[in-house]
């Protein structure tokens, strides 16, 4: 599949970028003045805790949800995003949580559903093979793609999401919580896989509630607390930080055990 | 994790070491017992339902058999069939129509006021019935998609409000009967095919199955993926000939294959094609899989719904006008009774699930057979219709406990 702007090639403009988003939902304010770049060939993780934006910042992206201000620039050029065919037309897929399956389609229509080959006379061969080599360039491990999707465990369910996904080549993908209800091996498969498509040149955005897949595949973290943006690590930050950027407390559990660890240590190595 | 351990040598689809092998006559039956096993029955049950049926009948009643017995079978079932096709196309979406009998009935009605009383012509009249059923289906699908209506209350309600037109519109006579010499009549009673035209119809299966198998091997081949043997191709056409040559013979030792019935298969393959091989049926599949999945992938859902409904009760009419033509007569009868329960029960018990998502075109044809050889039979048996009625329930609840078992055992083997 050919990469339309290799990250090498990329001057480091971003692919997408929020400038001063806003979203009331009345007189609640679900986000105020969030900036947000995410790069070609950049794994970008959203962090935050429950209610603090996260979701509604994704399906502004994903065009489910206009922003009430602010300005989104795709490519330099300023864009809205009206509704969810706008934002996909333009090249931003969205895999939310629940991953909107058939179960009782098999993996190849699952991946060409509402985009089958020639409507009339269903070119199956064409999309088998295509289906294959999508998958196969994931190194994704599907024993059969004619299998029912229902057969599929929960790592292999996410894979046809996100292959699904790439079908239409997209420069942007958003990924809602891709480990959540996983197993580890599972969560490992997919967060190659995430690592997988980054590598092919896509800027991916990334939610979760994980710090340890974050911190595995992130390039940068993004923390959102209370709708607004509450600093961008990298993803060599400490726990401690983290946990304190996301709860805005510098007195949590994760900074006391820290301290405690600290103080130990320091104790031990007095005399 | 990697590339590297699959088989490079391996085709495309066969990569995997955990896929077990299924190629040639051994595999085959090896997949088949695991299909079963694992609650994918497939026309399983019919066929076997069907053996049964004909054992038990055929002890009672050497008549049952008879190919007389049989073509009179053939065109009973048209009738019905076509009404139970409609019926799984709003199964495949997951949802039901109630009112197919009294639509059934109602065009029969329109057919006898709009031709023989009217005096319109009668291609007129029986493109305003399916015209009328086209439209009611759009009505319940507008019910469902703008209020929200659950198909199951608006076709419940459609079942009395049409009942109530259909006993309106043919007034105090409560019957009208169709010139007994028309075309249409004949079409309904006595047109069968010449015998060399249903022994060359018998050979268009086999043959077609066999040249569109082997250019979709050869597709597959060429393309790096696994596929059927030529011999297997061979062997399936051959018996599927051999198998029609042989009902056909001994049909055309009697009147011969019904045109109607032609009609009906006809309007079965058609149905087939449209359901597994366009976009239009895979989108049909998916909604009645998962409706927020296929409106995610862009389906119009809404457009899906009002074609399930609009063909479902097309489909009905169109079956109603047939049973007018094979009475003769379009009446106050028309519809009532048990033509609602056999067109949903064959449906079923053909291997269209209730619950949406899951069926073929092909169920229609067989769930009728069995429906109708049911009936058939305790009519031969000179059985009460309180008992009839009491056998044709019992029948429809096993068939929808085997469809529910299934259904239980495809969830825990992961194939839903």
């Amino acid at each position: 599949m050919a990469i339309p702007d290799a990250p090498s090639t990329t001057s480091r403009q971003p692919v997408l970028s929020l400038r001063g988003i806003s979203k009331n939902f009345g007189a609640v304010s679900a986000l105020t003045d969030v900036d947000l770049d995410i790069n070609a060939g950049e794994i970008v993780a959203l962090v935050g805790d429950n209610g603090a934006g996260k979701s509604t910042l994704v399906k502004i992206l994903a065009g489910a949800h206009m922003p009430s201000s602010g300005s989104i620039t795709f490519d330099g050029q300023p864009v809205t995003l009206a509704n969810p065919a706008a934002a996909l037309k333009l090249g931003i897929a969205t895999v939310f949580q629940d991953l909107a399956l058939c179960e009782n389609l098999d993996v190849v229509a699952n991946i060409f559903l509402g985009r089958e080959l020639h409507p009339l006379r269903l070119d199956e061969v064409s999309m088998e093979v295509r289906a294959w080599k999508l998958l196969n360039e994931l190194s994704a491990r599907i024993p059969s793609v004619r299998e029912p999707v229902a057969s599929l465990s929960g790592g292999q369910r996410q894979t046809v999401a996100i292959a699904r996904s790439l079908l239409m080549e997209p420069r942007v993908i958003l990924l809602d919580e891709p480990t959540a209800a996983l197993g580890v091996a599972q969560t490992a498969e997919v967060l190659n896989l995430i690592e997988r498509v980054r590598d092919r040149g896509l800027g991916v955005v990334m939610i979760s509630h994980n710090m340890e897949d974050v911190r595995a595949v992130a390039d940068r973290i993004v923390v959102l607390r209370l709708g607004r943006n509450n600093g961008i690590f990298l993803p060599g930050a400490s726990n401690q930080e983290l946990v304190t950027a996301i709860t805005g407390a510098d007195d949590n559990a994760v900074s006391r055990r820290g301290r405690r660890t600290a103080e130990a240590r320091a104790g031990g190595e007095q005399p | 994790m990697t590339v590297s351990d699959r088989n490079p040598g391996a085709l495309l689809d066969r990569g995997d070491e955990r896929l077990k092998d299924r190629s040639g006559a051994k595999g085959a039956i090896q997949g088949f017992l695991d299909r079963v096993r694992s609650g994918d029955l497939g026309s399983l049950p019919v066929v076997v339902g069907l053996v049964l049926i004909c054992t038990i009948f055929q002890t009672l009643n050497p008549v049952f058999l008879s190919p007389n017995n049989l073509v009179n079978l053939l065109f009973d079932c048209s009738t019905v069939g076509i009404i139970s096709l409609g019926i799984v196309c709003v199964l495949m979406v997951g949802e039901i129509d109630l009112s197919v009998g009294s639509v059934s009935g109602l065009a029969s009605a329109l057919l006898g006021v709009l031709w023989v009383q009217w005096g319109w012509p009668v291609a007129l009249a029986i493109v305003a019935a399916m015209a009328v059923g086209f439209v009611t289906g759009c009505v319940y699908a507008l019910l469902l998609n703008r209020l929200g209506m659950p198909s199951f209350v608006s076709t419940l309600s459609g079942l009395l409000a049409f009942l109530g037109l259909q006993l309106y519109i043919l007034g105090p006579t409560g019957s009208i009967n169709l010139p007994y010499d028309s075309p249409m009549v004949d079409f309904g009673q006595l047109l069968v095919m010449p015998y060399w035209v249903s022994h060359t119809l018998a050979v268009v299966p086999g043959v077609l199955g066999l040249f569109l198998g082997y250019r979709k091997a050869q597709r597959r081949r060429a393309a790096g993926l696994s596929s059927r043997s030529l011999g297997g191709l061979l062997l399936q056409a051959v018996a599927m000939t051999l198998v029609l040559e042989l009902v056909t013979y001994y049909l055309n030792q009697s009147r011969g294959v019904p045109w109607m019935f032609a009609l009906f298969v006809g309007l079965v393959v058609a149905m087939n094609y449209a359901l597994k091989r366009t976009q239009w049926g895979r989108s049909m599949t998916a909604v009645g899989g998962n409706r927020e999945a296929a409106r995610r992938a862009g389906i119009n859902v809404r457009l899906i719904y009002t074609s399930a409904f609009a063909l479902c009760a097309t489909l009905a009419a169109t079956g109603g006008l047939l049973s007018a033509a094979r009475l003769a007569t379009a009446s106050q009868q028309a519809g009532t009774g048990d033509v609602n329960l056999n067109a949903i029960a064959a449906a079923v018990i053909g291997g269209t699930s209730l619950f949406g998502g899951r069926g073929s075109a092909y169920s229609a044809l067989l769930g009728i057979i069995v429906i109708q050889s049911i009936a058939s039979g305790l009519t031969l048996l000179d059985l009460s219709s309180s008992l009839r009625y009491m056998i044709t329930g019992c029948v429809l609840a096993i068939a929808v406990i085997v469809d529910s078992l299934a259904r239980r055992s495809r969830v825990s083997h992961g194939r839903a």
